[in-house]
């Protein structure tokens, strides 16, 4: 499921091995490494960043997304989980200051 | 909370995370372990530099995991290298730039950053690394520190620290993992006399970011040097999600302490009033596993030397004694 389309032929391939197109693994898809699938409580999340800077795989979004609280407390910005890279290792659950990630089982066949 | 403020500008500090861009320039799709701080890290890095920079990377994990033919993680132009030639690589494409320069081909100010691992960077790399600083090439080199040859399996380097299980320094009764003190790299290319040299730790992100920044600058004067420690999940043996507790616990315990030599000044950067007891960084650490309660003390007298050491070249005690 990771790779998209077939290798070039080594006529196609330019000198060198050069990769022309920059940040082309966006479509190699991590996520069906997760065994364990972080979970971000809206209503919890304080918005600090953390999980954000700390994910090795860029794989939590910042996004420009507003959100009130169950208890009326509004936030300008969501961090949401991108399961299509997130591998499952934890790191935002563990260091996340107010427990706001849950990591739970990830779903068989890896869909939500 | 403000989704974004404005990065520092030139000369100045990150004083919130929240000044960190949000833009990656080290995007998801790489492939280091599940948990590999060397993702946090780069990611920092790349955002800090910014667009105008051009980065070579000596082969180890890193280059490996960011560059599966025909897939790149890296938006910056980047050069794969071989193993030993960080230092002279980032040489040769800082000295194309300033000829390019020289004969108005080229208009915009762009600098050349080398990443190596610590093999790569502490022994095969290090006479190429030490010839970049010699001929004060303007280049800002990032020494990515998990402490042995990770990429290929877990053979022992110069950075092993004392008592650390590795292929290559196997633990049992006649062995007791790595019996050579852990080199001090950060010495020798002070030596070198360069404008600056610091020590970082992705646990702590704003004082990685200000090293980063000041170093990517200071390129202007001559070579600059950032190394940063990374916890490794298979080679130091922790669970996928303690990379980042694991290297916190380096710094309050006193094993990493974060400094920078700017100028020949020597500050700590975070001072710890109240260290933790060295046990608690090495009882998470598969790799420190059969180490036995004498041996635990005796990396704690090491640990005591470094701190004694760092106090004594501030002139005051910034570090302070196990709580
Ligand atoms: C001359 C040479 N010897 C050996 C190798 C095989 N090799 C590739 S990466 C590596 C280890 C890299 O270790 P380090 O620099 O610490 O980076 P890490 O993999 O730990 O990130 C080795 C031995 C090589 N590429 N070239
Ligand atoms: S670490 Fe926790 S509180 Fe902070 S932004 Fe992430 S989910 Fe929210
Ligand atoms: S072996 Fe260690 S350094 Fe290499 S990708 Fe895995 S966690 Fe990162
Ligand atoms: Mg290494």
């Amino acid at each position: 499921m990771s790779s998209e389309g077939s290798l070039p032929a080594y006529y196609e391939i330019p000198p060198g091995g050069a990769i022309p197109e920059p940040g082309s693994s966006l479509k190699y898809k991590t996520g069906s490494w997760r065994v364990l699938r972080p979970v971000i409580n809206q209503d919890k999340c304080v918005r600090c960043r953390l999980c954000w800077v700390y994910c090795p795989d860029a794989a939590i979004l910042e996004l420009d997304e507003e959100y009130v609280t169950s208890k009326g407390r509004r936030y300008k910005i969501t961090y949401k989980v991108n399961y299509d890279y997130c591998k499952g290792c934890g790191v935002c659950a563990r260091e996340c200051p107010v427990n706001a990630i849950e990591m739970v089982p990830e779903p068989i066949g890896g869909e939500e | 909370m403000a989704a974004s403020l404005k990065p520092p500008a030139r000369g100045e500090r990150y004083k919130s995370l929240f000044q960190i861009p949000r833009e990656e320039w080290f995007v998801s799709g790489h492939r280091l372990c599940a948990g590999c701080p060397v993702g946090t890290t780069m990611r920092m890095l790349t955002k800090v530099i910014g667009p105008n920079a051009i980065i070579v990377n000596a082969t180890g994990c890193l280059e490996v995991a960011s560059t599966p033919y025909p897939y790149t993680a890296w938006r910056h132009p980047w050069l794969h290298l071989a193993f030993e030639n960080a230092g002279a690589a980032a040489s040769g494409v800082e000295a194309a730039l300033k000829v390019l320069k020289a004969k108005g081909r080229l208009d915009r100010d762009i600098k050349v950053v080398a990443i190596g691992g610590d093999g790569g960077t502490v022994d095969i790399g290090l006479q190429a690394l030490s010839g970049m600083l010699e001929r004060g090439h303007k280049v800002m080199y990032v020494l990515y520190d998990n402490e042995a040859y990770m990429n290929t399996g877990i053979q022992r380097s110069g950075a092993t620290p004392w008592g650390a299980w590795t292929t290559t320094t196997p633990a049992g009764k006649k062995w007791r993992g790595e019996w050579r003190p852990k080199k001090d790299i950060d010495a020798i290319v002070a030596a070198h006399r360069v404008p600056y040299v610091a020590t970082a730790n992705p646990a702590y992100p704003v004082d990685m970011a200000n090293k980063f920044k000041k170093a990517f600058e200071l390129t202007d004067e001559g070579p600059t040097f950032v190394h940063v420690l990374i916890p490794c999940v298979p080679g130091w043996r922790i669970k996928d999600d303690m990379g980042i507790t694991v290297a916190r616990l380096a710094v309050e315990t006193g094993v990493w302490i974060l400094y920078e030599i700017d100028h020949g000044e020597f500050r700590v950067t975070f001072p710890v009033k109240r260290r933790k007891p060295v046990k608690e960084y090495l009882k998470l650490q598969g790799r420190f596993r059969h180490l036995t309660e004498e041996e635990i003390q005796k990396i704690q007298e090491m640990v005591d030397r470094q701190v004694e050491e760092v106090n004594k070249l501030v002139g005051k005690e910034v570090i302070g004694p196990v709580a």
